[in-house]
C-alpha cells in the first residue's frame, strides 16, 4: 500500500511549483466553497426565502415558507449594509445567504452530474476500448454526435424533457434534472478518454502476458486495464466541473434549472439583471462573482493536475532534487571514486539518477 | 516421416500454417511446420530474426493478434487444440501449457503486486482457491524460482530484470503445465542472469517432465540446454536433430551458414549469409533457401525440398540429399557432401 501511494504521489513530487501552486490554490477556492455548501445551514444568516428575522419565520407553511406577525421585515432592495453585508433582493431575500446556500446546490449538481457522465463513460469507454471493431465504430459515432451538439442547447433540452417527466410522476426532487442534463454533456468526454487509454493499455505486455495465463475477458479488463487507465479521470474530472459549474449556471439564468424561490446562482444572476438596470449592482453581482471564483478554483485544479500528470509537461518543469545525492557524489570524488573535481554537469546527471533508480521506483513510463 | 513417436509426444504439431493478413495479401509467417515434443524434452526453436519462431509460439497459445489465421493441428496429450472453443482455450493456457515472453520488464502489471498476479492467475482457472492459498502457492513458486517468499508483496518495479523474469516464469509453472514455450526468454538479460534462468529451466524440465520449447536466436543457448533443435527459415523447418548432431554435422546449408555466423572468442573474422530473407508475401517457388544457398544447383529455384531423413536422427529439407524431393525428378548432384565432408566444427 505504502509503495502505491508512494507510487501516485511521485508525479506530484516531481512537478514543477507552478503547477503544485495551482492546484494548492484552486484546491483552496474549492475547500472554501465546499465548507460553505456542507455548513450552508450554520453559516447563512437566513434562510433561501427568509425575508424577516428568524424568530417569526416559520419554513414549513406553504412553498417556500412565511413570515408570521413579524414586526419588521428585510428591506427591499437594500444596498450592502452591517445587517446585510451583500444587500437583499427584490424579493427581501438576504444575498450573501443565497450565495451561500446557492453553493450546496452548485457542489450537488457538480458532484452528481459528473458522476452520473463517469458511471455511464467509463465502462462504455473500457468496454468499447477493448471489444473494439463495429460495435467500438457505433458508440464512437454516437459519441461524437452527441459531444457535436451544442451542449448548452442539450442541456436544456434533456433538463425540460425530464422535468416535464417527473413531475408526471410526482417525484421532487429539485436538481436532478439539471444534474442528469448536465451531466449527460459530459458522458463523450469520459468515454474518450478511456476508449483511447484502454485501446493503447490493452495492447501492452503485461494484458497479453495475463491472457496467455488463461485471464478472461471480464478480469483483464477490470483488473489489469481498468487500474491503469483510471489514472486519466481526475483531471477530466476537475475541468468538467468547472464546466459543470457553468452550464449549471447558465441553465438558472434561462430558467430550465431549479424552481424560484431555491437559491442557484445562475438563478439570482437572472433575478438580478432588472435590479442593476436600475442601479441595484449587488443583487446579480454577488452571485457572479461566486460563479466565476468557484470554477475558476475547479478550473485551477484541473489545469494544474493536467500539468501534473502529463509527463510532457512534467519533465520540462523538472526541479527536483535528491537530498545529500550532491554531496554523496562529492565524498565518493575525495575517496577518490570519482574525477577529482566532480564537475557540475556530472553532478547534476548523478542528482536525475540517483531520483529515478535510488528509490527503486525505476517504472517504465 | 517423424523421427519421434507420436504416440509419447506430450505436444504434437502437425503442418501448422499462420498467416496475417496485410494490405498486400496473405503473409504466411508459418508454413506448414510439423513437430513432436516428448515430455521432459527441450526442444531449441531456432532461426534469424522474422523468419516465424514467435508467430509460431504465439499459435501455440492461440494468442495471435486480430488478422491471423492459423490452421494445422496441435495435439496436447493428443487432444486437439486448434478450433476448441475459446472458454476451454483458456483454460489450457497457463493450466496446460503456458508461455514465458521475452523482454520480462513490462510483462506484469506494473500497478499490481507480484503476489496479486499469481492470485489472479490461480484463481483464473480454480475460482474455488481462497486468496491465502493462492498466495502460499506463489511464495512456494517463488522460492523455486529463488525469489525470497518474503518479496511475494512487492511491485513489480521493486524487482530486477532477471528477478522479473524469474517471477515471469514461476507464474508460467504455478499451475504445473505440461509444456512451457520460452519466447526468448533471456534476450534482455545479462549473461550471468542468463545462465541462471536456464539452469532453473533445465531443472523444472527434469524435475516435473514438462515438455520445453525454448525459442532463441542464440545457438549457444540451444547447445547448452536442449535434446533437439529446429532450425526454421521463412516459416519453415529446415532442419531438425539433435543438437549435437545438428551442430557437428550441419546438413542444410542454411544451418551451416547459420552456425558459421556464431561469434565466439575464436571468431577472427565475421561470416555472414549474404542476401535477406525472401518476401513471405510472394515467397519463392522452389526452395526458399536457394536465392542466398551457396549450394544451389540446377532445380533448386523450382522445386520445394520436403523433410527427409539425412544421417542420424536428423531430417533435413534440402534437394542435395534424396528423398528431399516430392517429384521424385531430382537426381542430387554427384558433388553433394557426403556424411564426412558435411562434418563440420563447431565453434
Amino acid at each position: 500500500m505504502r509503495a502505491r501511494i508512494a507510487h501516485a504521489l511521485r508525479p506530484w513530487r516531481r512537478a514543477n511549483p507552478g503547477a503544485r501552486g495551482l492546484v494548492i490554490a484552486g484546491l483552496l477556492i474549492t475547500f472554501a466553497f465546499g465548507f460553505m455548501a456542507v455548513f450552508a445551514d450554520t453559516v447563512a444568516p437566513y434562510g433561501q426565502s427568509q425575508y424577516c428575522a428568524d424568530e417569526f419565520f416559520d419554513p414549513s407553511v406553504g412553498e417556500s415558507g412565511v413570515c408570521i406577525a413579524a414586526p419588521e421585515e428585510n428591506p427591499r432592495r437594500e444596498a450592502p449594509s452591517a445587517a446585510h453585508p451583500f444587500g437583499t433582493t427584490d424579493n427581501r431575500f438576504d444575498v450573501l445567504s443565497r450565495v451561500i446556500l446557492g453553493s450546496r446546490l452548485a457542489f450537488a449538481v457538480v458532484a452528481c452530474s459528473t458522476l452520473f457522465a463517469m458511471l455511464i463513460g467509463v465502462p462504455l469507454g473500457l468496454f468499447s476500448g477493448y471489444i473494439g471493431g463495429r460495435l467500438d465504430r457505433a458508440l464512437v459515432l454516437v459519441m461524437d454526435t452527441i459531444y457535436a451538439f451544442p451542449s448548452l442547447l442539450l442541456a436544456i433540452l434533456i433538463a425540460f424533457a425530464l422535468r416535464l417527466r417527473l413531475e408526471q410522476l410526482g417525484i421532487d426532487a429539485p436538481f436532478v434534472p439539471a444534474a442528469i442534463s448536465v451531466g449527460t454533456v459530459y458522458i463523450p468526454q469520459y468515454f474518450r478518454v478511456i476508449r483511447n487509454h484502454t485501446l493503447s493499455v490493452k495492447e501492452e505486455p503485461y494484458v497479453e502476458a495475463a491472457r496467455s495465463l488463461g485471464a478472461k475477458p471480464r478480469t483483464i479488463v477490470s483488473r489489469y486495464i481498468f487500474f491503469n487507465v483510471v489514472s486519466s479521470i481526475p483531471v477530466l474530472f476537475t475541468l468538467n466541473a468547472a464546466d459543470a459549474v457553468l452550464t449549471m449556471a447558465a441553465l438558472g439564468f434561462l430558467g430550465y434549472g431549479v424552481k424560484f424561490p431555491t437559491a442557484e446562482w445562475g438563478l439570482d444572476v437572472n433575478l438580478g439583471l432588472a435590479d442593476s438596470v436600475a442601479g441595484d449592482w449587488w443583487t446579480a453581482f454577488w452571485p457572479g462573482v461566486a460563479i466565476t471564483l468557484l470554477v475558476t478554483g475547479l478550473s485551477l485544479v484541473g489545469e494544474g493536475l493536467n500539468d501534473i500528470v502529463n509527463p510532457l509537461l512534467r519533465v520540462k518543469g523538472y526541479r527536483g532534487k535528491v537530498r545529500g545525492a550532491r554531496a554523496a557524489l562529492r565524498a565518493a570524488g575525495d575517496r577518490g571514486g570519482l574525477a577529482d573535481d566532480p564537475a557540475e554537469p556530472a553532478a547534476e546527471g548523478g542528482d536525475l539518477a540517483s531520483e529515478d533508480y535510488g528509490k527503486g521506483e525505476g517504472v517504465n513510463r | 516421416m517423424s523421427a519421434v513417436t507420436t504416440t509419447e509426444a506430450v505436444l504434437s504439431i502437425r503442418d501448422l500454417r499462420v498467416a496475417y493478413a496485410t494490405p498486400a495479401g496473405m503473409l504466411h509467417a508459418v508454413d506448414g511446420v510439423s513437430l513432436d515434443i516428448a515430455p521432459g524434452e527441450a526442444v531449441g526453436l531456432v532461426g534469424e530474426s522474422g523468419c516465424g519462431k514467435s508467430t509460431m509460439g504465439k499459435a501455440l497459445m492461440q494468442l495471435l493478434p486480430p488478422g491471423a489465421e492459423m490452421s494445422g493441428s496441435v495435439e496436447l496429450e493428443g487432444e486437439e487444440t486448434v478450433g476448441i472453443p475459446t472458454r476451454a482455450l483458456r483454460k489450457l493456457r497457463g493450466e496446460d501449457m503456458a508461455l514465458v515472453f521475452q523482454e520480462p520488464m513490462t510483462r506484469l502489471d506494473p500497478l499490481m503486486k507480484v503476489s496479486d498476479h499469481f492470485v489472479e492467475a490461480i484463481r483464473a482457472h480454480r475460482p474455488r482457491t481462497s486468496k491465502d492459498e493462492a498466495r502460499a502457492m506463489a511464495r512456494e513458486a517463488l522460492q523455486q524460482m529463488g525469489i525470497p517468499p518474503t518479496r511475494a508483496d512487492n511491485y513489480p518495479h521493486e524487482f530486477s530484470g532477471g528477478m522479473r523474469q524469474r517471477i515471469m516464469i514461476a507464474l508460467g509453472i504455478v499451475m504445473r503445465p505440461k509444456v512451457v514455450i520460452a519466447d526468448e526468454p533471456t534476450t534482455a538479460l545479462d549473461v550471468i542472469v542468463e545462465a541462471q534462468i536456464l539452469d532453473l529451466m533445465d531443472r523444472l524440465r527434469r524435475d516435473s517432465g514438462l515438455g520445453l520449447i525454448l525459442i532463441t536466436h542464440n545457438l549457444g543457448i540451444v547447445a547448452e540446454t536442449c535434446d533437439r533443435v529446429a532450425v526454421m527459415y521463412a516459416g519453415r523447418i529446415v532442419e531438425v536433430g539433435p543438437v549435437e548432431e545438428v551442430f557437428t554435422a550441419p546438413r542444410h546449408p542454411y544451418t551451416q551458414g547459420l552456425l558459421r555466423s556464431v561469434i565466439s572468442t575464436d571468431t577472427t573474422e565475421l561470416a555472414s549469409i549474404d542476401g535477406f530473407p525472401p518476401n513471405l508475401l510472394d515467397p519463392p517457388e522452389g526452395c526458399r533457401f536457394a536465392p542466398r544457398c551457396d549450394q544451389a544447383f540446377g532445380p533448386c529455384p523450382t522445386v520445394d525440398p520436403v523433410l527427409t531423413p539425412v544421417g542420424g536422427a536428423s531430417r533435413a529439407a534440402c534437394l542435395l540429399y534424396p528423398g528431399a524431393d516430392p517429384t521424385g525428378t531430382v537426381d542430387p548432384p554427384a558433388a553433394a557432401p557426403t556424411d564426412d565432408e558435411a562434418r563440420w566444427e563447431a565453434p
